[in-house]
């Protein structure tokens, strides 16, 4: 099936990936059908009732996404989504991030804001621990001020920042 | 002549010192927003739009509206400096501005940049001052079956004009639609698509949307292309300015059918992005210099800033006038109305008159301001540019998480915001368009509620949809938008047949 180009760096193939998220889609549009047709798709007394709209929007959604899903699969096979070492460089943001939105929750966004970008600074530029937690810390407290202070706008807060009782 | 009078009390309103300041802030943040990569109009705005909760709605506005003008301004700075678009519709700036800045002419591209783009949005206001109060009283008498069909007419025109292949615009828009349908039903008061998730019975905010599909959409994006900033130094200075201003009205002709490319491109839905590269198209054919196009032709600056600013300012029209948003950042724009609960649409200009043409004036004004601050201030944000992504990145990063969370006081909504930023990521990657998503979401309750009270006044019958001429008319201009490229497809098929 290979078509004779050698690419030098491997990665996923485009078409699996593309073909991947519209199967994806065809799924999501499935699931709002479904959920559609547990509040009723029909007219009711007070005419269409709640599932109408969203069960023809679910349906179109499957059916154009089989079309896509058709002509994702006519794509050159050769052509790479991304390389693997691109990827890996998308996922330092992708699961740093994902925990940091978790944590934020419990520890508020002052010290799980502040960690974060000391961490990707050092991470991604190399950056010593010094500067990097100094900017981070500037820009918490200037967010600190502007928000809280000027715009009057409470941002989230964890066991520390009540402990300093800001 | 009243809206003359309007207008004037519009000025009034917003010469005050306040509001005077509020444009200044927006203005820069725009530019700042406007200049960094994953910052965009749209995600910008809605970002910052929690600052504005406490503001008076007019205020607010004004700052908001400040922010779109100063995002336009600054996409064209990293476009001719760095030869990276900041803004999508900046693309086609680079194509000459670039080459200009590394012949040296950097600060005559930028003079040229701003005040084309000062041009454009010049006289897209001049057009929404005269045109916008017209259209919004002959909207005063739509009935459902007129709203749906404006709605259907949006949402075609972008399936059938789009760059993009019509299923994906499809299928981006139906997911953008389901997602506006989670949640309590306004018409039956049932909840639906909930699935017995607590967090899903307020629905999906598109604020959240637009701030992960763009924002960490665009910052995953930034990280896989290994983005860096090697740019030249801006020169520019007063008598740079003014040889540049000397030279510029011998383009009055592509300036005006930029404007008026741009004008139109922004009113129907089609937004600032393909007028730049449509008015760049044609000026490139239709001049005298046209081959020297791509080479640093000053014109080739010229054709497509005017038309992205003229696009992105007549995009309020319908915003205005209908509450039918004609880019995402109008969008936004919308979704703030609404939360400072100000009903979108033609009763605006009887209800809301000092908020309505304080906007307009403002759009004057801070067009002015913008212009005045992005030439005076070019190498203080060109500095900003040089600060690595390593570092910016985190903080943008930061910036959306605050943004998403204050809409709503939801840390929920900042898990939905990673959610949508991965998402975004994906559908980008494989050749999906985002704005009609989000634009879905954003009207998705009121195209249901319209196509329901429709369907519910002709007992089901969906000829209700043709059964005025007015009615008629705009639902025939949308079938003939969505079948557009098939039409066009026909129509030149027809012109070869004499000739074979």
């Amino acid at each position: 099936m290979d078509h004779g180009t050698h690419t030098q760096s491997s990665g996923p193939s485009h078409r699996r990936v593309e073909m991947g998220v519209t199967i994806g889609m065809i799924v999501f549009g499935a699931i709002v059908v479904a959920g559609s047709l547990q509040v009723g798709v029909t007219w009711g007394p007070q005419g269409p009732r709640s599932g109408f709209f969203p069960f023809y929007i679910g349906l179109i959604i499957i059916g154009t996404s089989a079309i896509n899903l058709a002509q994702a699969s006519l794509i050159y096979r050769g052509k790479l989504f991304a390389e693997w070492e691109h990827l890996r460089q998308v996922l330092a943001v992708v699961v740093p991030a994902t925990i940091y939105v978790f944590a934020l929750q419990w520890l508020g966004i002052y010290l799980t804001s502040a960690v974060l970008i000391t961490f990707f600074m050092m991470r991604l530029g190399r950056y010593s621990v010094a500067f990097a937690g100094g900017i981070a810390v500037t820009v918490m407290v200037v967010v600190y001020f502007t928000f809280e202070r000027w715009f009057l706008v409470p941002l989230p807060k964890g066991p520390i920042e009540y402990a300093l009782g800001l | 002549m009243e809206e003359i009078a309007n207008l004037f009390h519009g000025f009034a309103v917003v010469l005050q010192p306040y509001n005077i300041m509020v444009m200044v802030v927006g203005i820069l943040l725009g530019v700042l927003i406007g200049v960094l990569p994953g910052l965009g109009g749209a995600n910008g705005v809605a970002i910052l739009l929690p600052l504005t909760f406490s503001m008076s709605p007019t205020s607010a506005i004004i700052m908001l509206s400040c922010i779109y003008w100063g995002a336009l301004f600054g996409g064209a700075i990293t476009s001719v400096l760095f030869n990276i678009p900041g803004e999508p519709w900046s693309v086609a700036t680079t194509f000459d501005g670039h080459p200009m800045a590394q012949q040296g002419r950097a600060g005559e591209a930028l003079t040229a940049a701003f005040t084309s783009s000062f041009v454009g949005a010049l006289f897209a206001v001049i057009m929404i001052t005269l045109v916008a109060p017209l259209v919004a009283r002959f909207a005063l008498q739509f009935g459902p079956a007129e709203k749906f069909s404006v709605f259907f007419l949006a949402f075609c025109s972008f399936i059938g004009m789009g760059k993009e292949p019509p299923f994906k615009t499809i299928v981006s828009m139906m997911i953008g639609f389901a997602l506006a349908t989670v949640g309590l039903d306004s018409v039956t008061g049932q909840l639906r698509l909930t699935f017995g998730i607590t967090e899903l019975l307020n629905g999906f905010d598109f604020l959240i949307a637009v701030i992960g599909l763009f924002g960490i959409g665009e910052i995953l994006l930034t990280m896989e292309e290994g983005l860096a900033f090697r740019g030249k130094a801006p020169n520019i200075n007063l008598k740079v300015v003014l040889q540049t201003w000397v030279e510029l009205p011998r383009y009055w002709v592509t300036s005006l059918r930029s404007c008026v490319i741009g004008c139109w491109m922004g009113i129907s839905p089609a937004g600032a992005t393909p007028a730049s590269f449509m008015s760049y198209g044609i000026a490139k054919r239709v001049s005298k210099k046209g081959d020297n196009f791509g080479r640093g032709e000053i014109e080739g600056v010229v054709a497509p800033e005017t038309a992205a600013h003229a696009a992105g300012t007549a995009a309020l029209l319908p915003m205005l006038s209908l509450g039918v948003p004609g880019s995402p950042t109008a969008a936004v724009l919308l979704g703030g109305l609404l939360i400072w609960g100000l009903q979108p649409g033609p009763l605006l200009f009887v209800e809301q008159k000092e908020f309505v043409w304080g906007l307009i004036a403002s759009m004057y004004l801070g067009n002015l301001v913008g212009l005045i601050i992005v030439l005076t201030c070019v190498p203080l944000f060109a500095a900003i540019l040089r600060i690595p992504f390593s570092i910016i990145g985190p903080i943008i990063l930061v910036f959306c998480a605050i943004g998403a969370y204050t809409v709503n006081n939801s840390a929920f909504d900042v898990v939905m915001m990673m959610v949508f930023g991965v998402l975004g990521y994906l559908l980008k990657k494989c050749g999906y368009p985002l704005a009609p998503l989000v634009l879905a979401i954003v009207l998705g309750d009121s195209a249901e509620e319209a196509f329901r009270q429709s369907l519910l006044a002709s007992q089901g019958s969906v000829g209700v949809f043709f059964s005025t001429p007015l009615v008629g008319v705009i639902m025939t201009l949308g079938l003939t938008a969505l079948f557009w490229p098939i039409i066009q497809n026909g129509l030149t098929r027809l012109r070869r047949v004499p000739i074979a």
